[in-house]
């Protein structure tokens, strides 16, 4: 525990700078990250306000953007999925809320590398700002998973010049973050844990960003990989991705002639489109790991706190993480059932990809044993968990649709697979943000979020993005192709247009109801209740510390562990909830 | 609260049921060989993933209701899990999963395994922006060669493909701009793709299959009804994806041969 002492030995700052801006402590850390996410979730919900908008009056013109053309379209579904997956699903729940509470809730009093804590935090910002800043020189086209050609050769469109090097060099710079982040994560839950925080009495939310932290570290550093790749395809002419022969004068003949790429043919030779498929996969599956499995022991934390009952299974969440993490890294060949790679891998893929259900399913089902026989009480935090439960189900139930090659004939590429991934790993992992933005504030700013205007919240968005994208399936199974920005010109296209209007109506009503959450977060930062020590009665480190806790975290103490993390209802315990570190008296489990 | 989300997760479950079983959008009707064994396969996993989808909804709404905090009525029945009841549902559901997707693995297979048998009509679809073309290999069965310097998008047609006419093979070469098939033939397609990933998707024949510059891929399907298809691109290509359409006319065998000759005659 030596790493403990030196941390202990940074004084708290007092400059402002030095305190909110180039801060060293994990919870202005997790702030910068978590009010980072806010930004662009905003920004990303009213890049998919306008798609919807668009693809339903496609003559409209639409405020700052005017006359909506093709490739503005796609430059917002790329800004959409990039900014989301990016800097929304990967940094709140990660970099956000595991920075604030992985250390209070082991017990330590900082990451381990605070300035690289820093760091990451300020590669992230930079990622960024570089990824913005292909807006004001025309976006790529190519989609937030960037399939080469389009994304390695600026005559395949507009926005696949500078704007794709841009978005590259994003993302290359936040692959860079989230290693460093990783190594943080992965080091301080090894290192760091209080005395008697035995591995398996961390809280599952430790567990959660133990495990996600493994997964950016296998994966950010292949995609990185990639993307250095394809930036040398596009500025120093090599070939890793961009075969011979190509020629991209076809556009020429595409009215209203917006675009004339270059007439010269390529000069690239004996590169491979598939292998970028296989790179980006590679990263890209346990990507949307990274963004649930947070969720996951924020959910696991909530049903438990919230039903006054041991996590159902504790040892059995534990393994199933575990064997998602693992199994999410040989399953990415999925994505790729219809891009020409063998059908005999395929069958592999698929396989693996089946068998990731059944921990999926595990989790599920003690999610709901953790509710069965318990005493539920609806906070908004727990109603955001339960949705959460709600909308895994969903979203992971259309999953085995997707995952037998066979289905995926008729499905790939269609509204079916947006409707699939954002339900479980879009809503599903956002409302495991909601759950812990409700849940954590009072420990964060020292106030209760206003519970009238969270219920309704709730209600609107579990409704609201049920109502988005439970028709995607529908349309997908119709045969409406994904990424169109217009559906006027396949004939059979049109039947489908009354249900998009449909899904455009329940888009604006569930953002109008995001501004609720918004003014809810910032009103009650100033105007909110007053909050407890330990409001929710929940047994984790966190809520034995002050509010918000100090800078130290415990105030020079150091806690000692004597219990596991869910000791609610323990029979003949004097209140029915056992603090991790109250004395080893009561029934040890 | 705990009946408003009751109800709630019950309504979301029964529309959403609702829409599938009253089929109200559904795979387009097929016209393949291949179609009812996909639809087979689909309705299948659509069933049980329902029951699973029905019975966990089901079940998460009424116990959040149930097991409400009743004050001193309530209960806390102290556990921390079953063993057996985990390996039960972890065996059921592997052998769920496992089991639906071997059953669709014999579709798979056929479809994807074995290469299109003898006498199959041989088709090159060449994917470019924003177009399918459609190239039929003349008396001779060999494929004329083509050339990426001599592709003239605007030119349509051969020019569009970049077919080398000083090639004997591609004298009696016919591209065009709409896919004929015969009826109850396999076609053979040789997919091709000029400048970027295109996918080409015809959702009556539940085909799909993406086209890959510098890859020839072979992928085969047998019509089985006449009449006209919408084929579509499935795989984001540049900024007139959206545009990228075609039709395949499936017609009788003799209706084929007499387009093709009347193709021919066109070109000399």
């Amino acid at each position: 525990m030596a790493s403990t002492e030196i941390v202990h030995a940074h004084a708290a700052p007092q400059g402002f700078i030095r305190k909110y801006i180039f801060s060293l402590d994990h919870k202005i850390i997790g702030l910068q990250y978590y009010f980072l996410a806010l930004i662009a979730v905003f920004l990303g919900m009213g890049l998919s306000l306008l798609m919807r908008i668009h693809l339903i009056w496609p003559t409209a013109s639409l405020p700052i953007f005017g006359d909506i053309k093709p490739e503005t379209y796609l430059m917002f579904v790329t800004m959409h999925g990039t900014i989301m997956v990016f800097f929304v699903l990967t940094t709140a729940p990660q970099g956000g809320f595991g920075n604030y509470f992985l250390p209070i809730q082991i017990g330590a009093p900082d990451m381990a590398f605070p300035t690289l804590n820093m760091l990451s935090f300020w590669t992230t910002f930079v990622a960024f700002v570089v990824l913005i800043a292909a807006f004001f020189v025309g976006a790529p086209l190519h989609g937030w998973t960037g399939y080469a050609p389009l994304s390695a050769v600026p005559s395949s469109g507009p926005g696949e010049g500078l704007g794709a090097d841009l978005w590259i060099t994003s993302i290359a710079l936040f692959c860079a973050a989230s290693l460093m982040g990783a190594l943080n994560f992965i080091t301080t839950t090894l290192d760091m844990r209080a005395k008697g925080m035995s591995m398996m009495r961390m809280p599952l939310t430790c567990w959660a960003w133990f495990i996600t932290a493994i997964l950016g570290l296998l994966a950010f550093g292949v995609l990185a990989a990639g993307g250095i790749l394809l930036l040398m395809d596009r500025n120093l002419g090599t070939s890793f991705f961009v075969p011979g022969g190509l020629n991209f004068t076809g556009q020429t003949s595409f009215p209203p002639g917006g675009f004339s790429p270059s007439t010269d043919l390529v000069k690239h030779n004996g590169g491979s489109p598939l292998l970028w498929q296989h790179l980006f996969w590679f990263f890209g599956h346990p990507e949307v790991y990274i963004a649930i499995v947070p969720g996951m022991g924020v959910a696991s934390q909530l049903l438990s706190t919230f039903s006054r009952k041991p996590i159902f299974g504790y040892r059995a969440m534990v393994y199933a993480m575990l064997a998602i993490g693992i199994l999410g890294f040989v399953v990415w060949g999925h994505h790729m059932f219809m891009s020409g790679m063998s059908p005999y891998s395929a069958f592999a893929f698929s396989i693996m990809t089946m068998a990731i259900g059944v921990p999926s399913a595990i989790k599920t089902f003690n999610w709901i044993g953790t509710i069965y026989k318990g005493r539920v009480r609806f906070h908004t935090p727990m109603l955001f968990a339960i949705g959460f439960v709600s909308l895994f189900v969903s979203g992971g139930l259309s999953g085995p649709f997707l995952a037998q090659p066979v289905l995926d004939i008729p499905l790939h590429d269609t509204a079916y697979v947006p409707g699939h991934f954002h339900l479980i790993m879009g809503v599903a992992a956002i409302f495991g943000i909601f759950a812990a933005t409700y849940y954590w504030f009072p420990k964060m700013f020292g106030h209760m979020m206003n519970e009238t205007l969270g219920r309704w919240h709730f209600f609107i968005t579990l409704v609201g993005t049920y109502s988005i994208f439970m028709p995607m399936h529908y349309l997908g199974m119709a045969g409406q192709p994904r990424r169109y920005s217009q559906l006027t010109e396949v004939a059979y296209l049109h039947p489908l247009i009354p249900l998009n209007r449909f899904i455009t109506y329940a888009a604006i009503v569930t953002i109008a109801g995001q501004f609720i959450f918004l003014f809810n977060l910032f009103w009650s930062m100033a105007k909110g209740k007053k909050a407890a020590d330990n409001p929710w009665e929940a047994t984790t480190l966190e809520w034995t510390t002050a509010t918000p806790p100090p800078h130290d975290n415990f105030g020079g103490r150091t806690p000692v562990v004597n219990h596991g993390p869910y000791e609610y209802s323990v029979p003949g315990a004097p209140r029915d909830y056992i603090m991790q570190n109250d004395p080893a008296t009561a029934p040890v489990h | 609260m705990g009946l408003a989300l009751l109800a709630i997760i019950w309504l979301i479950t029964f529309f959403s049921t609702y829409f599938f079983v009253a089929k109200t959008w559904w795979l387009p009707v097929g016209a393949s060989a291949a179609a009812p064994w996909i639809d087979h396969q689909f309705a299948l996993t659509y069933v049980l993933m329902g029951i699973v989808f029905v019975a966990a909804q089901g079940s998460l709404g009424l116990f959040v209701w149930q097991y409400r905090d009743r004050g001193s009525a309530s209960q806390v029945h102290y556990s921390h899990g079953n063993t057996t009841l985990e390996v039960l549902w972890t065996v059921l559901t592997g052998v769920l999963f496992i089991g639906l997707n071997l059953m669709g693995s014999s579709v798979w297979a056929s479809e994807r395994f074995e290469p299109a048998g003898p006498g199959a009509v041989q088709v090159e679809a060449s994917g470019l922006q924003f177009a399918w073309y459609f190239r039929y290999p003349g008396a001779d069965g060999k494929y004329g060669r083509t050339k990426p310097e001599l592709v003239d998008a605007s030119a349509g047609g051969e020019a569009a493909v970049g077919l080398d006419t000083g090639d004997a093979a591609s004298k009696d070469d016919v591209v065009s701009g709409t896919m004929y098939l015969p009826v109850n033939r396999e076609a053979d397609l040789a997919l091709r793709a000029q400048d970027v990933i295109h996918s080409l998707f015809i959702p009556a024949m539940r085909f799909k299959q993406d086209a890959v510059p510098g890859l020839i891929i072979h992928m085969h399907f047998k019509p089985v009804q006449t009449g006209d298809y919408e084929i579509a691109c499935a795989e984001l290509c540049g900024l007139g994806h959206y545009k990228m359409h075609g039709m395949l006319k499936v017609v009788s065998q003799e209706e084929f041969d007499k387009w093709l000759a009347s193709k021919e005659a066109e070109k000399q």
